[in-house]
């Protein structure tokens, strides 16, 4: 800020020429990419060992006409994909569109190959190099088609995991009204506990994703700058107004959770797509009732205010629709750096309510950082880590 | 939160799911017409010709992509299972023959499945060598040219000093070296030789071997002279016989000790695009050699017919009669014998009986027809 005045000045003489002093660099830049392709001088380092080369499977369709795969060529050269084998057999395939693959395309792999439902299947790429790159069908079921049929279901099976759980704990409202400032403080904590284990539990997850996306995208890197970047941008939206508290800070904490379950939809979409999810009502069941302490977390900081109705709608649609709008998008086009990206901006709107709700206990008792380690706070921080950690135990295969 | 949702299921607890199951098996029976529809696709790709291929017949979709460049590679699959190699014959002060061979060691990258590169090591540029071919009790002197970058030899299965082994210390030459194994060819019957410098796993699988075949000397096993004359090459009764060599090999392409293509004669699938063809009127001969590594076995399983089998080729009866079936050991050979004479023209399949090496490109046709033009 202090420099402003200066540069500015400065600036306003000698913009041109201090444009002309950039042709330097590029110059120099334009001379070495010149010589380096005209006298080759790296030509040494050329020991006669075959390109690095690297094939992601990051789609993967069952259905009457056999398989489809989408494959992402990550090598240092264009790859060729020479022939297939599924189950250590060659089959014929056919790839679209033809030829080599340049670093960071796609294209499609199709094979006429008859499936067995329910079982599994390993496809195994061969290069012109004969690399082999292998691909497992965990368990082969038919991919989803989109049919108005499908995309219903998959709305119910959204509504039950994302909507269905925070309108169950936003009903609590009424019964946690005339919470005194101990019970407050116990259910703000046992939000924040809550956030802290989705917090963990989304980065883990966009790690995981981003391991299995190809390596160019760097997914590990990738995955921390979205969360990070997404945290910054939530906070300074957040506190453009001050901190924020009532129903503005139930909204993010809304909106963090939101994005959670979009991340989450486009997880199971995705996993319909690759035949590899198989639902059992005792695993819907247990999700659902993992997720209703989020409502109640929505809930906790309006228990001072006098909220209007269609305030609860929106704050349970915002928080539990994208659920069913993951799991249609996941469905229907996927890939795994994408999912990544989407559970890493759900972390960093976690990590941004953590950090406000943590700043309204703070206030709220007037005892400094020290009301974070007051008995019902920590019980609060205890209860919604434990809760969410047992409840998890249902849904973790 | 997302484990059930994903991979690593138990196959079995997808039973209890209701959403993915429902309808799945009417698309599963609906798709074997979608692959013969598939199938008439496929005609469509360059090098495959408008007509339904001959191998689509019997193996449909289940088949390597493609066709590999026999000139670029500098050999032919189906030239080579005609293509003895008898050396320059001379006549030494005793009246025996010489027969003087000349071997080169070359590094090539050679087409193993259309469209795949292997990093070979050959014996005059072709994997597998050349099929030697001499007479019982003829000298024999093969000079082994070393051009590779590695140290290499020829170790012979037959009979000779161990100077003449071919194995480290006698015989295993360095690159640019030159080495001249000289002995008698002995005792008659169907051999290979391989390269048996170290480690011999890498020296075999990277295409160092070839048939080493003795034909008896009629004059010697008068009992069966009739049997010797018709293995002698060059006799007329030999000309009657329409004899093969077959090496059964595979290749490891990623380098991890296993394989990923198997044939007859290196290139996957070659006799199954282009059957060999076969006169009905005139008995089949083959030389069969087995050298796959990393699997402890192969086999030879023939359809439709049966055939008397002797291993190693060095009896003048069979030891195995009436068999559609053999299996060898690595470096395990033997000299197969039928005949379609009772036979329809038609193609028999012929391949390795583990199904694995079958559906990894160890597969081929016979096209028996009426006469040869």
């Amino acid at each position: 800020m202090m420099n402003e005045p200066v540069n500015s000045r400065r600036s306003n003489v000698a913009v041109p020429s201090r444009l002309f002093w950039l042709l330097i660099p590029a110059a120099v830049l334009a001379l070495a990419i010149v010589w380096l392709l005209q006298a080759n001088p790296l030509q040494s380092f050329n020991n006669g060992a075959p390109p690095v080369e690297n094939l992601t499977i990051e789609r993967t369709i069952l259905d009457h006409n056999g398989l489809q795969l989408l494959v992402r060529a990550g090598g240092s050269e264009p790859m060729t994909i020479a022939q297939v084998q599924v189950d250590d057999a060659y089959w014929e395939f056919e790839q679209t569109p033809q030829g080599t693959i340049a670093r960071g395309d796609t294209a499609w792999i199709s094979l006429p190959f008859p499936w067995v439902l329910g079982e599994t299947h390993r496809v195994n790429f061969v290069t012109n190099t004969g690399a082999t790159f292998e691909h497992e069908i965990a368990v082969a079921v038919p991919s989803s088609a989109v049919t108005s049929a499908s995309l219903w279901s998959q709305a119910i099976l959204g509504a039950f995991v994302g909507i269905l759980p925070v309108a169950i704990g936003l009903m609590c409202y009424p019964a946690l009204r005339g919470a005194g400032p101990g019970l407050m403080a116990f259910l703000l904590a046992m939000t924040v506990g809550l956030l802290a284990f989705l917090l963990v539990d989304t980065m883990v997850e966009a790690l995981e994703f981003a391991e299995r996306s190809a390596a160019m995208f760097q997914g590990s890197v990738m995955v921390m700058l979205v969360a990070v970047a997404s945290f910054l941008v939530l906070m300074s939206i957040g506190r453009r107004h001050g901190t924020p508290t009532g129903l503005a800070l139930a909204t993010y904490i809304a909106l963090g959770i939101g994005l959670h379950n979009f991340g989450e939809g486009l997880a199971i979409g995705a996993a319909f797509t690759a035949g590899a999810a198989g639902l059992g009502t005792f695993l819907v069941l247990g999700f659902t009732l993992h997720n209703i302490t989020e409502g109640i977390g929505i809930a906790a900081p309006l228990l001072k205010t006098t909220p209007k109705l269609e305030s609860f709608v929106g704050l349970t649609l915002l928080a539990g629709g994208p659920a069913v709008f993951g799991i249609w998008i996941g469905s229907l086009a996927y890939a795994p750096q994408w999912t990544a990206i989407a559970l890493a901006i759900g972390a960093g709107a976690i990590a941004q309510v953590i950090v406000e709700v943590s700043a309204l206990i703070v206030r709220s008792r007037n005892l400094g950082a020290a009301a974070l380690l007051t008995p019902s706070t920590f019980g609060g921080l205890a209860a919604g880590t434990a809760f969410m950690y047992v409840t998890a135990m249902l849904v973790k295969i | 939160m997302l484990k059930w949702a994903q991979t690593n299921l138990n196959r079995r607890r997808l039973l209890g799911g209701g959403i993915a199951t429902i309808g799945a098996s009417a698309i599963c029976t609906s798709s074997a017409p979608a692959q013969d529809t598939h199938a008439h696709h496929g005609d469509a790709t360059p090098g495959v010709d408008a007509a339904i291929p001959a191998h689509r017949s019997a193996h449909g979709a289940m088949m390597t992509v493609g066709a590999v460049d026999n000139e670029r590679n500098g050999f032919d699959p189906t030239a080579m299972l005609t293509d003895w190699y008898t050396g320059v014959v001379s006549e030494l002060p005793d009246g025996r023959k010489e027969r003087s061979f000349e071997i080169t060691v070359e590094e090539k990258e050679i087409e193993i499945a259309p469209g795949v590169m292997f990093p070979a090591w050959t014996y005059n540029g072709r994997v597998p060598g050349p099929a030697l071919r001499a007479t019982e009790g003829d000298r024999l002197k093969i000079t082994l040219k070393n051009n590779g970058s590695h140290p290499h030899s020829l170790h012979f299965h037959g009979i000779h000093s161990a100077r003449m082994d071919g194995v480290p210390g006698a015989g295993v030459i360095d690159p640019g070296e030159e080495f001249v194994y000289e002995f008698d060819a002995k005792p008659f019957g169907c051999h290979l030789y391989h390269c048996h410098a170290l480690p011999l796993t890498r020296h075999l699988h990277k295409g160092m071997y070839g048939l080493f075949v003795i034909d008896p000397d009629p004059a010697r096993h008068l009992e069966y002279a009739d049997v010797a004359q018709s293995r002698l090459l060059g006799s007329p009764e030999n000309a009657q016989w329409q004899e093969m060599a077959m090496v059964m090999n595979a290749f490891d392409t990623n380098f991890d000790g296993e394989n990923e293509f198997y044939a007859c004669n290196t290139i996957a699938h070659c006799y199954a695009k282009e059957p060999i063809k076969i006169d009905r009127n005139r008995p089949v001969r083959i030389y069969l050699v087995n050298i796959t590594e990393f699997d402890p076995i192969n086999s030879f399983h023939l359809h439709a017919n049966f055939f008397d089998y002797y291993d190693q080729g060095t009896t003048l009866t069979p030891t195995l009669k009436t068999v559609d079936l053999i299996m060898q050991c690595q470096a395990q050979r033997g000299i197969l014998e039928f005949t379609f004479k009772e036979h329809e023209p038609g193609l028999y399949m012929f391949h390795a009986h583990q199904s694995e090496f079958t559906e990894l490109g160890w597969m081929g046709m016979f096209d028996v027809s009426e006469t040869l033009s």
